[in-house]
């Protein structure tokens, strides 16, 4: 597979489609949220999510957004694998992601942790491309912290 | 003096000399004695032999030949322009405008020659070009000048450049951030009122609407030669006479107009001109800004300290006129030098030629495009004019998915909104995909770039 065949990987192109937690979803009241919009000044590309937690339980994500295949489908991708999770077991996955992402194409993506998150890998090879791929992250974890307060 | 640059088009890049004339010198079996002997415009024989000036060209990138169509963002530079940076520091390196010893005096002469060509290839006196760190700094300086005589610096003279609550500042739509922010910001150091010409749906300015946006209370009208997203070459004279008939400044970013068009600033009538270096086969580190003389020497200086005066006291100092004033510290000598070579190239390859050749280039992009399914070309129709760029969106493929597919063919182009948030939005996209082209392009570049566009809906399964 060459390089641009790694980046996007099939997998990535589905969940750019399909995208999973699209749509801001209303907290019920009571339940604790937090929500965190982010952007990318290179390309004008942002993204709006929102956690829902409930105790050490990721209840849901859900976020809204505008920007290439590869930040939709991490968003796609990070809001399945965070869904009905422990808040702890969630930040664990995000450094794995995070390092993943740093690597330079150096790490496979360890599919046990990050599920379809894994065919990131390729992306990693792209610097410019990284920014893209943890917009939503940087995201989730701004608004896991908003949901503490 | 003495120099040989190591350019394969070697008479059009061996003009680099402290002592040089302003002519054009006459040139090599290469090429005939002169630019009216010359077909109107460049043919892919020729720029086939320009293209050995530009070593870079020659690399690949991903496997493949490079296809540079990102000269909007910054142009290549022929070999000589870099030499010329070389051959300064190899011989004249010193401080100007100081110091009595001969180096000193000859890097002097070099720069002050720098500053003479470049002004007479914008049709400037050389006193009425300030050299600048970039275009960016250039509108900045224009802006934090007003600032200051807003402030009530400069005494009298400077009083025609306050401004404050009441006053009107007109802009477009079409702005790079960098003709736009700066006089946001003015706007809200001085209680001003900023203003701006809109587009329409198609990105075409509404001129229609532009005299009852120029009022008496306008002040400054600051607008774009040459937009830098969409390409298309903005109606001069209309502007700069509504301007005139309410008594406001002009100032033309010319970022993307001076490296692809002939421009000149007498001709065009405005007050001031921002200009890039690197976008027009110069260094990176140096830009200029074109400002009537009376009017510079009446400005605020932005940038104090040392250079720029005349005498100093604890208290207080008097100003050098222009363009001294306005260039505070050791100034950017090699940089300029380069930056005169690279003018005296784009001068002997004749910038008429030039902008045919791109006019032939972008009418192919545009039409190849256009006649693309699921490709919409970004921009007014056709028959405004255009400089060789072109602006498109693939629909269902975001612009950076574009780009990586197309930089996998090594093919170079910009996507992103191009530090035009504004234009972009009342496009109705976030962002795009610009190829823009320049002297050392070729037919086939832009047959590269189509070929690859064509693929990019079925790569990512999009249309099936």
């Amino acid at each position: 597979m060459n390089d641009l065949d790694q980046l996007y990987q099939q997998i990535i192109l589905d969940h750019a489609k399909a995208r999973h937690g699209a749509g801001l979803l209303e907290a019920p009241d009571g339940v604790a949220h937090g929500e965190s919009m982010q952007h990318n000044p290179v390309c004008g590309d942002h993204i709006q999510l929102r956690v829902q937690v409930e105790g050490s339980v990721v209840k849901n994500v859900s976020w809204e957004g505008d920007g290439c295949s590869i930040s939709m489908a991490s968003a796609s991708v990070l809001s399945e694998l965070a869904t009905g999770i422990e808040r702890e077991e969630f930040m664990a996955i995000l450094d794995e992601f995070r390092e993943l992402m740093r690597s330079r194409g150096a790490r496979a993506g360890d599919e046990e942790i990050l599920g379809d998150g894994a065919a990131f890998a390729g992306v990693s090879k792209f610097p410019a491309r990284v920014k893209c791929a943890m917009l939503s992250w940087v995201a989730a974890e701004a608004a896991l912290l908003a949901a503490n307060e | 003096m003495e120099y040989a640059a190591g350019c394969a088009a070697e008479n059009q890049c061996g003009v680099v000399g402290m002592k040089r004339t302003s002519e054009v010198p006459n040139v090599s079996s290469a090429l005939p004695t002169t630019q009216d002997t010359l077909p109107k415009r460049l043919d892919d024989v020729e720029v086939a032999r320009l293209r050995a000036d530009f070593p870079i060209l020659g690399r690949n990138v991903n496997g493949v030949p490079l296809t540079y169509l990102d000269s909007g963002a910054t142009s290549q530079k022929p070999s000589c322009v870099y030499e010329a940076e070389q051959h300064f520091y190899e011989n004249f390196n010193s401080a100007v405008h100081r110091g009595a010893h001969s180096l000193a005096v000859e890097a002097t002469d070099i720069f002050e020659q720098a500053r003479t060509d470049v002004a007479g290839f914008i049709g400037a006196k050389d006193n009425e070009v300030v050299w600048t760190s970039n275009a960016t700094e250039a509108l900045n300086l224009i802006t934090y000048s007003f600032g200051n005589a807003s402030a009530g610096l400069g005494g009298e003279a400077a009083r025609r450049f306050a401004l404050g609550a009441g006053d009107e500042i007109v802009v477009t739509e079409l702005e790079h951030h960098a003709n736009l922010i700066p006089w946001q910001e003015l706007a809200l150091r001085t209680g001003a009122t900023l203003k701006y010409i809109p587009v329409d749906e198609s990105g075409a300015l509404r001129m229609d609407l532009a005299d009852s946006i120029i009022t008496a209370a306008t002040k400054v009208v600051a607008f774009t030669h040459v937009s830098n997203v969409l390409g298309t070459v903005t109606d001069v004279a209309a502007l700069v006479a509504l301007a005139r008939n309410v008594g406001a400044l002009t100032v033309l970013d010319g970022c993307q107009s001076v490296p692809h068009l002939p421009v000149d600033v007498k001709a065009l009538d405005v007050d001031f001109m921002a200009f890039s270096g690197h976008k027009m086969l110069g260094p990176t580190g140096i830009g200029g800004l074109y400002g009537r003389a009376a009017l510079l020497d009446a400005m605020p200086p932005f940038l104090t300290g040392g250079s720029m005066i005349t005498s100093v006291t604890m208290e207080k100092a008097e100003y050098l006129p222009a363009p001294m004033r306005f260039e505070a510290g050791t100034q950017r000598i090699s940089q300029a030098h380069a930056l005169a070579t690279a003018v005296s190239y784009l001068r002997e390859v004749g910038m008429d030629r030039i902008a045919a050749w791109e006019e032939h280039l972008g009418d192919r992009m545009l039409t190849g495009l256009a006649g693309m399914p699921g490709v919409r070309v970004l921009g007014p129709d056709r028959g405004v004019a255009r400089i060789g760029t072109a602006p498109f969106v693939v629909e269902g493929v975001h612009p950076h998915d574009v780009g990586q597919f197309l930089d996998s063919r090594g093919i170079a182009v910009r996507v992103g909104h191009h530090c035009a948030q504004p234009l972009h939005r009342a496009l109705g996209v976030v962002s795009s995909t610009r190829a823009s082209s320049y002297l050392y392009n070729t037919t086939s570049d832009v047959d590269t770039l189509l070929n690859a566009v064509s693929d990019v809906r079925g790569y990512f399964g999009v249309g099936k």
